[in-house]
């Protein structure tokens, strides 16, 4: 497996995309850390951009990769490999790259400004987001074989995530706020990766009272380790249904 | 062997056995699935039913036994950014095999090339790299789809008489074509296929006293044209 990650990390550091991707993170990190008074600030204004731009640029950037990537993997497919290590190779060549990035652009700016287990969660958070937005990239990527089409479903996935979702959740909230609902929104928060990792650094950063809704439910269950293991468990769930589901498509269709 | 894409049947009910120390063409004409038929053969499309054996195993879903096949594609793709040098180097890395036939290297004189970049390729130099890469590894199959196309003629000659001396080595040779009069002078046997099912698989000299031609493509037009009559 680790040559061909080889190639394919190789091929990634020289399109320099990830390191403007790195330089992008590490100014917004460095100008977003010395604009706010307070370090927590900060942090919370970091969060809102990571959870914007991360899975937008980790998803397009994998989907267009991906595809920039067919004939690699064409001229792999007749060699004797097996194919999900190709496709495996592909997805760690692309995740650790942007996670590198991301480490990098952010984790080092949080651990000089801001360290403690806020940051940490955000940065934990930071990486799965990367690796569950590089995960349904490839979903994307293997669905369709137009790469147009499979940018615009990536575009689709990240606009459901980012900003389709939480009109919906809210919409639920509002519609049917005469009930009981939170275990709903806690299974609601579940669903959606982008939702979950903010939850789960907001509680950190103690201003779940800004959450409105649900924010005292979520303090009660996130709050404990019990409760932060099962989050971090969902999300590795983020990451293997539609990195297996992909492998699984990717084995079965013809190149 | 079945395979649709979708609605289309390419390949109904091909079943053949192939012998080694032969070189078989595969002719028919397009879109009857030659190519398919032997990306079938590569695992690069997976057969609807049925089942391909080498030395009496399945390959399908396997792997290993690619490294007993040689292939060159009809169109290479490779990736475009890479170099020469890179393509090759890359794949002795990934393949680790020490025995390396690097004759076509040398006679396509592709060292002197090996800083220029796949994507600034012509078409026939990049049939130069499939054809070495696909001879590299000495494997025991070797398949061929549409090898001289876009190839001068020199570089087709030199092609052709690296196919006679593997033969010789007692390979099996598969090549799609449709140049007869290339075909003549490599192959011992044709396989015709024709919207996805053989119309004939026969030695050359079975089809020529068959016909009573002395050129093959008249003799296999006959054969078409007799086996639309049917």
């Amino acid at each position: 497996m680790n040559k061909i990650i080889k190639y394919v990390l190789y091929d990634i550091v020289r399109s320099k995309i990830v390191v403007a991707y790195t330089l992008f993170l590490l100014l917004l990190s460095i100008g977003l850390f010395n604009l706010g008074g307070s370090p927590d600030k900060g942090l919370l204004s970091l969060l809102n951009l990571v959870l914007l731009t991360v899975p937008l640029i980790s998803i397009v950037f994998a989907t267009t990769h991906f595809y920039n990537s067919y004939e690699f993997m064409e001229l792999l497919v007749s060699q004797p490999i097996r194919r999900s290590r190709i496709f495996l190779s592909e997805y760690w060549g692309v995740s650790l790259s942007l996670s590198a990035a991301f480490l990098l652009g952010v984790g080092v700016p949080v651990l000089l400004f801001a360290p403690g287990a806020t940051g940490l969660y955000l940065v934990l958070t930071g990486l799965f987001v990367t690796f569950i937005f590089v995960a349904l990239a490839f979903l994307a990527s293997v669905i369709t074989r137009d790469k147009a089409k499979g940018i615009g479903i990536a575009l689709l996935l990240w606009f459901y995530f980012a900003l389709i979702y939480d009109g919906i959740v809210l919409l639920i909230l509002y519609s049917f706020g005469d009930y009981p609902l939170e275990y709903a929104t806690l299974a609601l928060t579940a669903l959606n990766p982008v939702d979950l990792g903010r939850v789960m650094v907001l509680l950190n950063l103690d201003v779940s009272a800004m959450m409105g809704y649900t924010g005292a439910l979520y303090k009660s269950i996130f709050g404990s380790a019990w409760g932060v293991g099962i989050a971090f468990l969902v999300l590795l769930l983020w990451v293997l249904v539609p990195l297996l589901t992909s492998r699984r498509v990717f084995q079965k269709r013809d190149i | 062997m079945y395979k649709s894409y979708g609605k289309l049947q390419v390949l109904r009910g091909v079943s053949v056995e192939l012998v080694k120390g032969k070189v078989i063409s595969i002719i028919g004409p397009n879109g009857a699935g030659k190519t398919t038929m032997s990306k079938c053969i590569l695992g690069m499309v997976l057969p609807d039913s049925g089942d391909i054996r080498i030395n009496g195993e399945s390959v399908l879903k396997k792997h290993a036994y690619r490294s007993q096949i040689g292939y060159m594609p009809q169109i290479g793709r490779y990736p475009e950014n890479m170099k020469i040098r890179q393509v090759i180097e890359m794949i002795r890395d990934i393949r680790k095999e020490a025995t390396v036939d690097d004759e076509l290297i040398g006679l396509y004189r592709l060292e002197e090339m090996y800083d220029k970049k796949m994507g600034a390729l012509s078409g026939g130099t990049k049939q130069k790299v499939s054809a070495a890469l696909a001879f590299l590894f000495d494997p025991q199959v070797l398949i061929l789809d549409e090898p001289t196309a876009g190839l001068d003629p020199f570089a087709a000659e030199i092609l052709k008489s690296k196919i006679l001396k593997e033969k010789k080595k007692g390979k099996l040779i598969l090549i799609t074509s449709h140049i007869m009069s290339e075909l003549e002078e490599v192959a011992d046997e044709v396989l015709c296929l024709v919207d996805g099912a053989i119309m004939f698989y026969e030695t050359i000299a079975d089809l020529k006293a068959q016909t009573q031609e002395t050129r093959l493509s008249r003799a296999v037009a006959k054969m078409m044209n007799g086996g639309a009559a049917l």
